[in-house]
């Protein structure tokens, strides 16, 4: 036990006990961050806003929802958005919030993509960050069948069917993940038990653990430049501060973060409040029948490009069913992207721009990945269907080839 | 200047993007169908050009319509409770008390002469078919009679004040068949009859302003076979401005909050527009000391 000086001051009391100033220093005002970024890098903090606002907005909602097959078409569109004051603004900046998460999670990650900001010692930070990818998915997709519309029904019934392809456990698995034989009221409470408690929690470790993960290999910087970052620090703590390659995260980072998050929330708000259809379907405003299919089904926005690899394969090759190569093909996608630390074989930390072969590559994924989401909404019949096909075989073709398009890369750059 | 080309180019992707999966799908899934007519054109059994008589306009009505229906405005109050009228008819026969004050003159007249053709039902009511529509068409009168019907009508109609209208125009037009729960009103009709009547209970429109929204909404109530082929809802032949009337209540009971969003939309975006600039004089200062 340490010997404690009589304080002087209630900070003085509360440092000798929580060691405050050592770890402001710690984690903010000499955690060092790279000077030489754009507003890219103000994604991160944009993403924890905006995840606190789900998580306020969500606990108001929790207050008036009621998880239950009769109840919860009208406890969301009667009671939060008519009776309740304000329910109706926590539901729009839920609803619209979750859409826009994904946007900027999507700019995020090609973000790191684009700087490379995934090998030569971040690959957790891509790692955890991917998982997040994944836990924001479920959390997406298990919120939106809560509100229980035609949309919310009938996509969790789709989706929920996907898992029906697995060889030998697929029919039990799908009964035990709807807890019926078909999308009923324990479907619903369990996905509501998922979209407040167990995936919330796993985001905030997940959260936690993606920010551990950045301290050590640092965060990337605009030219992919590697540095001494102790002797910069120093740099800039001896008061060279125009010199010194690193800023402190508190408050010089921060500064250009809030500045960014002003004008991005003066987006979102718009959104919130004029611009809204895009996140909240008109037809998940009709309640959830299950006896009658709506003409088209399809998954909110940010599903639509793995969905339509899912049935972008529409008929029998080499005897595989159509079916069952989409649910190949679904399940790699959403694995492979884990992998880009490992399928890029180039030792080159740089902007896609400035990589002779990667830039060809990056830029047909973004065609493609719009390609995909584009037809991913659009009735697969007729020309669309091959539309559908060629992009999802391109997508898979895409990250085959990869490996080969950044050895042919670091060949041609000699190691650099 | 390099990170406004970055914008740029996200606001691109992102555009483009957002063309391709809501208007653009939004296009395909919904293809555009004829404008609403709010004249009616299609219906030229009656010339309507002819000025009716309303002394022998309430002749006729009181030898022909009474039997069926109530005229509250006109001293004429139902006869028998709406379960017992649905029994014997399928469906409430309607009040004709608001009748020339919602419908279109060209329709109501029209209507008169034959209902079938005018509502664009003869899918569900073909001539010698085993279905009749429970009212007859009055085509042996002539187009002066109906007329003076017509004018009749329009005369007895009571004036609704402007802050009543939205409810009473719904109540007249949409509220025999459908419910809305959310304004907690039930079809006149009992459940049962209108199920039948109908082939299926017609839907409750509490969220139809949101599900359909008003551009959908404009359309279908004017001609819903344009965007339904087949369906056994009737052309009411709201005129424009009863359509407008019973949109706007769809609006007041389902979106009840609009008004109160959009006031606050513009303050909080106001607020975070200060907030941003304020933000961005602070990160100047902070930034100038580091470059």
């Amino acid at each position: 036990m340490a010997e404690f000086k009589q304080a002087d001051s209630m900070y003085e009391w509360f440092d000798q006990r929580l060691g405050i100033d050592k770890f402001v220093k710690v984690m903010m005002t000499e955690y060092w961050i790279p000077k030489n970024i754009n507003f890219l890098w103000a994604m991160g903090v944009l993403l924890t806003v905006m995840f606190t606002l789900l998580i306020v907005s969500g606990i108001f909602l929790l207050m008036y929802y009621k998880p239950d097959v009769n109840m919860a078409f009208d406890s969301v569109n009667y009671t939060i958005m008519q009776e309740v004051g304000y329910g109706w603004l926590f539901r729009h900046i839920h609803a619209v919030g979750a859409s826009v998460v994904f946007l900027v999670i999507y700019i995020h990650m090609f973000t790191g993509i684009y700087y490379g900001s995934y090998k030569k010692g971040r690959e957790m930070i891509w790692i955890s960050g991917m998982l997040l990818f994944v836990l924001f998915s479920a959390e997406g997709f298990s919120g939106y069948m809560l509100p229980w519309g035609q949309m919310s029904y009938w996509a969790a019934y789709v989706i929920t069917e996907i898992f029906g392809g697995i060889p030998l456990i697929g029919g039990d698995l799908v009964v035990w993940i709807r807890g019926n034989f078909y999308v009923s009221d324990a479907t619903l409470t369990r996905f509501f038990m998922l979209h407040v408690l167990l995936i919330p929690l796993a985001i905030l470790g997940a959260i936690v653990f993606h920010f551990y993960a950045l301290r050590f290999p640092h965060v990337n910087n605009e030219a992919g430049e590697f540095f001494d970052f102790d002797k910069e620090a120093e740099k800039y703590l001896a008061g060279d501060k125009k010199n010194s390659k690193v800023v402190p995260f508190w408050p010089v980072f921060l500064s250009k973060d809030f500045f960014v998050l002003g004008f991005f929330l003066l987006f979102f708000f718009y959104l919130v409040f004029f611009h809204y259809d895009f996140a909240m379907d008109p037809v998940n405003f009709d309640k959830a029948d299950g006896l009658k299919t709506p003409a088209h089904i399809y998954p909110e926005w940010y599903f639509l490009w793995s969905y339509e690899v899912l049935r972008g394969f529409f008929f029998e090759i080499a005897g595989v069913s159509g079916k069952s190569l989409g649910l190949i093909a679904f399940a790699l996608a959403q694995a492979v992207f884990f992998l880009m630390p490992w399928l890029d074989r180039s030792p080159m930390v740089k902007p896609a721009n400035q990589r002779p072969y990667f830039k060809y590559w990056f830029w047909f994924l973004m065609v493609d990945l719009i390609v995909l989401t584009v037809y991913g909404k659009l009735p697969p019949t007729g020309a669309n269907a091959w539309v559908g096909f060629a992009s999802s075989i391109t997508f898979l073709t895409l990250f085959i080839s990869l490996p080969f398009v950044t050895k042919a890369e670091a060949k041609k750059v000699g190691g650099k | 200047m390099k990170e406004f080309k970055i914008l740029a180019v996200i606001a691109a992707l992102v555009g483009i993007t957002y063309y391709g999966i809501e208007p653009y799908a939004h296009h395909v899934m919904h293809p555009e169908v004829k404008a609403a007519d709010f004249a009616f054109k299609d219906l030229k059994n009656v010339d309507t050009s002819l000025a009716g008589n309303v002394v022998n306009g309430k002749v006729l009505v009181e030898a022909n319509c009474l039997a069926c229906h109530a005229i509250e405005a006109a001293g004429h109050p139902a006869t028998i409770p709406n379960a017992d009228a649905a029994a014997a008819y399928g469906v409430v026969p309607p009040d004709l008390s608001s009748a020339g004050r919602i419908y279109d003159k060209n329709y109501l007249a029209n209507f008169i002469f034959d209902p079938v053709s005018a509502m664009h039902l003869s899918h569900k009511y073909p001539v010698g078919g085993a279905k009749a529509f429970p009212m007859p068409a009055y085509n042996w009168m002539s187009p002066q009679e109906i007329m003076d019907v017509v004018a009749y009508l329009q005369s007895v109609t009571p004036k609704v004040a402007e802050k009543d209208v939205h409810k009473a125009t719904y109540d007249a037009a949409c509220g025999r068949c459908h419910s809305m729960s959310y304004a907690k009103s039930e079809a006149t009709t009992p459940k049962d009859a209108i199920k039948a009547y109908m082939g299926a209970t017609p839907p409750d429109l509490s969220q139809y302003i949101k599900s359909r929204k008003e551009h959908y909404l404009h359309g279908f109530i004017n001609d819903p076979q344009l965007l339904l082929a087949g369906t056994s809802m009737p052309r009411v032949g709201l005129s424009e401005k009863a359509q407008e009337e019973v949109i706007a209540y769809m609006e007041d009971i389902g979106d009840s909050k609009k008004a109160e969003r959009e006031d606050v939309g513009l303050r909080v975006m106001l607020y975070t527009l200060i907030f941003a600039i304020l933000a961005y004089l602070w990160k100047r200062k902070i930034w100038s000391e580091v470059h």
